[in-house]
């Protein structure tokens, strides 16, 4: 394929996502709405990129876990939360909203898997 | 070993949660007719260490402040109808929190009523606090004594699967781990072995599913025209249905809002996990690698695959201490060139409470523009592109050791009235106690469960 067959589509129009918190970590799972491009989300989600997201928060570590059998990718961001639930001075305390922030991200898709959607 | 299912529902999922959402799930448990338990959960980290305070300035408080409201809707139908009911809204003080319980049982006539306090999660309870503040922390943290607050391991399901069997009609708890809230009963009702991984993990899914309520039946999930839910005004607490095999189906109450989809149940599944192939709980690890979902109603959905290792060998414990003060103070400014206004109050502000030197750390965002997103430096409100906006709140987020000097630097928004840019309002200011937490972990065999139990 060349690069007239790919796509540039934000991550929200083909993924969920929720976080959850515990201390100053958040997880961010991101599921696909069509396991079919799972694969692409494995492949271009990648730790680096994920750190870069929320970079101007400072996380000192991104670690990512693929969970296949939901089509899901796990992120595990620490220290994003500047000083988690008890003693952020964030409005968002808990980085409930801060999974939004990855489905802003964009991802390349082959053309013909964005048409049928 | 009965064959018979368990149901279990779920009628709150934190200490804030929808005082009438147990009712629905009552009457569904009632009209299904199965054996049935009903659990809350209402105690999130920092909850206990406020119910602490509590109870310094009362001995008889230090549970869930909203206990009898929450209870009161489905005590009697419960007790009638052998509906066992658990939680974790004991808090700080689950025998006091039982005595309530008894007393609101008389008030509404329920009948011969058996309330077990469970016990055993506060460390300050075993050790002295000076050999608490020795043991290593995680992360390490230095804790001056007099700002300690409270200390409470996770407790496992034993102590509840106890108190079942000796016939409770509530069990209260402190802290406990969340899925045991549901694990207790299900160990209790099939006679699962402590150490049966599998069936436990099984039971600690189903926990982990319930325990937010309304977050596996489309609470925090709706994002309209994506993801659309109906009538969240109205939205269902889960029932789950677990088979002696630990097979397990998550619903909700007929006629309810909400939904119960393979998309709702997988976000929930991975909520606040990090290794989805080892959960650690005091009772089992949880292995979620070979979990999958299937719709197999509308509104129920199969979950298969939990996998259960050896549980960890330590208890985790939360301690909590005194974080000094948080305040916050904002500020409005709408209409033309409003985002030009606010960042001017920002500025106004730094320049402020750069010159007081007040004993403060600070936080700026400017609510329509950058906050959720934004960070203590400003770095994501520098870079947000200018664009239309209409209407812009300035917030300021300041947190110290003493409380004159927050409430001092908050006293600069309010100035902003007269002294700050043109057409700012709706100024509001409030001043709240920070707690700050780290954990600790301590071997089980110090820490099993102690079991109080109350008569009428």
């Amino acid at each position: 394929m060349t690069a007239e067959d790919f796509v540039d589509v934000p991550l929200h129009q083909i993924a969920h996502a929720r976080t959850g918190d515990k201390g100053n970590r958040i997880n961010v799972a991101v599921f696909c709405y069509d396991p079919a491009v799972y694969p692409y989300l494995a492949e271009q989600l990648t730790e680096a990129k994920v750190l870069a997201c929320y970079g101007h928060r400072a996380p000192s570590a991104v670690t990512r876990y693929l969970v296949p059998n939901l089509a899901a990718c796990n992120f595990v961001i620490d220290d994003v939360l500047a000083g988690g639930v008890n003693n952020s001075l964030c409005l968002d305390r808990h980085g409930k909203g801060l999974s939004y922030l990855l489905l802003a991200m964009t991802i390349r898709l082959p053309r013909q898997c964005v048409a049928g959607r | 070993m009965p064959k018979e299912s368990l149901l279990i529902g779920c009628g709150a999922g934190f200490a804030g949660d929808r005082l009438d959402a147990a009712l629905p799930v009552v009457r569904e448990l009632i009209a299904q007719g199965k054996p049935a338990c009903l659990i809350f959960e209402t105690l999130a980290e920092r909850t206990l260490a406020l119910a602490q305070l509590r109870r310094r300035q009362d001995v008889e408080g230090g549970y869930l402040t909203t206990l009898a409201e929450l209870l009161a809707p489905v005590l009697a139908d419960c007790v009638a109808h052998r509906i066992p009911i658990i939680g974790n809204f004991g808090a700080a003080n689950p025998a006091a929190a039982a005595r309530r319980i008894l007393q609101l049982a008389t008030t509404l006539d329920c009948g011969p009523i058996k309330v077990m306090a469970v016990t055993g999660d506060d460390l300050l309870g075993r050790m002295r606090a000076d050999e608490l503040l020795a043991m290593p922390f995680s992360p390490p943290t230095q804790i001056a004594r007099s700002s300690l607050v409270s200390a409470n391991v996770y407790l496992g399901a034993q102590g509840i699967a106890q108190a079942l069997a000796a016939g409770a009609d509530v069990v209260v708890t402190g802290r406990v781990a969340d899925p045991a809230l549901a694990l207790g009963p299900l160990v209790h009702h099939f006679g699962w072995r402590w150490d049966d991984w599998d069936r436990l993990a099984a039971g600690v899914l189903a926990g982990h599913l319930l325990e937010c309520g309304a977050q596996v039946t489309g609470g925090y999930f709706a994002d309209p025209g994506v993801k659309d839910v109906p009538n969240l005004a109205a939205v269902g607490y889960p029932i789950a249905e677990i088979a002696a095999d630990g097979a397990l189906v998550i619903g909700k109450p007929s006629g309810t809002g909400g939904m119960v989809s393979e998309r709702t149940v997988k976000e929930q599944i991975l909520y606040e996990i990090h290794d989805p192939s080892a959960y650690l709980t005091p009772d089992v690890t949880l292995d979620l690698s070979g979990v999958t979902v299937e719709q197999v109603g509308p509104d129920r959905v199969r979950v298969t695959g939990a996998a259960g290792k050896p549980r960890p060998a330590t208890l985790k414990g939360t301690v909590c201490f005194d974080g000094g003060w948080l305040g916050e103070g904002e500020i409005s400014y709408a209409g033309p060139n409003c985002r030009a206004r606010g960042l001017l109050a920002i500025d106004i502000l730094r320049e402020r409470l750069s010159a007081l030197a007040l004993a403060v750390e600070r936080h700026f965002d400017l609510i329509g523009v950058a906050s959720v997103f934004n960070d203590a430096d400003g770095r994501w409100l520098d870079q947000c592109p200018a664009r239309e906006i209409d209407d812009v709140r300035v917030r300021l987020a300041v947190s110290g050791a003493e409380r004159r000097d927050v409430e001092r630097a908050l006293q600069e928004v309010e100035a902003l009235y007269t002294a700050g840019p043109a057409g700012g309002g709706g100024v509001r200011t409030h001043v709240t106690p920070l707690m700050n937490s780290t954990s600790v972990f301590v071997p089980r065999e110090a820490f099993a469960p102690q079991i109080e139990t109350l008569e009428a």
